[in-house]
């Protein structure tokens, strides 16, 4: 074989092997890599309760109340929500600033911990999904659903 | 004109020299129609109102950050089984230029995350490994220029290029593989893109920019690598 070709050869089969090990790796690591869980499967418990987690859902229609609270002469205002991915869902509890994406019927990720079955969320973050429209067409759109609807 | 003539680098640099002013003027002409539609000539989003207009040059330079890496990645398999010097040089040519559009993406992100998702950065798999390919492009740049003798160096960055290449699947596809805060893909996925056609004009302009930029730098630095490796002989020969 020319010494080009023993080139080929070597380096072809050395890189299938490192990326078939790391395919291996990675099939293994794929639970850990997760930024936050579904409400479903914090139901399956898939994670112990006690600790810090991240929890992602669309927040439920019609769930926020918003109420403001005093704290160290300070006032406050404390959100309740529900976080839900049309199977189970997850009661939030949040005080602080929330982000300006949050509505209802909107993605969102909270982190935190569970106390009492009810979620007290340290930070929200707002999701924002792949679909980009001007306002027209998404007002557009809802008329045409809410039409369909009727 | 024979495709196989180009990796000559005397021929390279003759076939460089005349499309040069057509990729370069076409890169300056692109980037001023893409930012008139990004700015005048686009909606803003329902949502996120005008910040939408930091896609247009994110999602580019998304884009151009892995594009870069598959020809570096090709250019290194090239450079290691056949041993062409052109292939180096090009791999050394893109490295900088790779790092660069990865740092635009990295930090437009940022801006875009802080009024949209309420955080400049979190550890998702998306931008985590967007981080990494950009280390493994200032990684490149370190082990290629890190040698007295520059083919030592232009070797060992091959290898850890080819090594890389794990990065890219898990960039494009971290996404879909795990819940991440940075959304799926709108463009480059098999359903029609999610995105309104009048925002999709401005992001296409400046997409057909960025990669004429890419390959105006790209150009003047292979041609003055070629240069200095010349001269590099040529010293070594008295």
């Amino acid at each position: 074989m020319k010494a080009k070709n023993k080139r080929l050869v070597l380096i072809t089969s050395l890189l299938a092997t490192f990326f078939l090990g790391c395919i291996l790796l990675f099939l293994n690591l794929r639970e850990n890599l997760i930024y936050f869980y579904s409400p479903t499967e914090i139901n399956e418990s898939k994670t112990s309760k006690t600790e810090k987690i991240r929890v992602g859902g669309m927040v439920s229609k019609g769930s926020v109340k918003r109420e403001l609270i005093m704290r160290d002469n300070e006032k406050l205002e404390k959100i309740n929500f529900e976080i839900t991915d049309f199977e189970n869902s997850v009661q939030v509890n949040y005080i602080g600033i929330l982000p300006d994406l949050f509505k209802e019927e909107q993605g969102v990720v909270v982190e935190g911990i569970f106390k009492n079955q009810i979620f007290l969320a340290s930070k929200v973050l707002a999701k924002h999904d792949e679909n980009y429209m001007p306002p027209e067409i998404k007002k557009m759109q809802l008329l045409k659903d809410n039409n369909d609807g009727s | 004109m024979n495709f196989f003539n180009l990796s000559s680098p005397n021929k390279f640099q003759k076939f460089s020299k005349r499309i040069y002013p057509w990729v370069s003027y076409g890169s300056v002409m692109f980037l001023f129609i893409g930012l008139f539609f990004s700015f005048f000539k686009s909606p803003p989003d329902y949502l996120q109102g005008e910040s939408v207009r930091i896609m247009y040059i994110h999602v580019p330079a998304a884009w151009l950050s892995l594009q870069i890496y598959v020809v570096m990645a090709i250019c290194s398999f090239v450079s290691l089984v056949y041993k062409h010097s052109l292939a180096d040089i090009i791999s050394r040519s893109c490295a900088p230029i790779g790092a660069t559009y990865t740092f635009i993406t990295l930090i437009t992100g940022s801006i875009w995350g802080k009024p949209t998702w309420g955080t400049w950065w979190v550890w998702d798999a998306r931008l985590t490994s967007e981080l990494i390919l950009f280390f493994i492009y200032i990684g490149h740049m370190i082990v290629s220029n890190s040698y007295e003798d520059y083919r030592k160096g232009d070797k060992n960055a091959a290898i850890l290029t080819l090594v890389g290449i794990v990065n890219l699947p898990i960039i494009k596809w971290s996404v879909d593989w795990w819940n991440t805060l940075h959304q799926p893909a709108s463009i480059m996925k098999l359903d029609s893109p999610s995105i309104d056609s009048e925002m999709l004009t401005p992001l296409f302009f400046m997409a057909i920019s960025f990669f004429l930029i890419f390959l105006s730098i790209m150009l003047t630095r292979i041609s003055t690598e070629i240069i200095v490796r010349k001269i590099e002989i040529i010293k070594s020969n008295f």
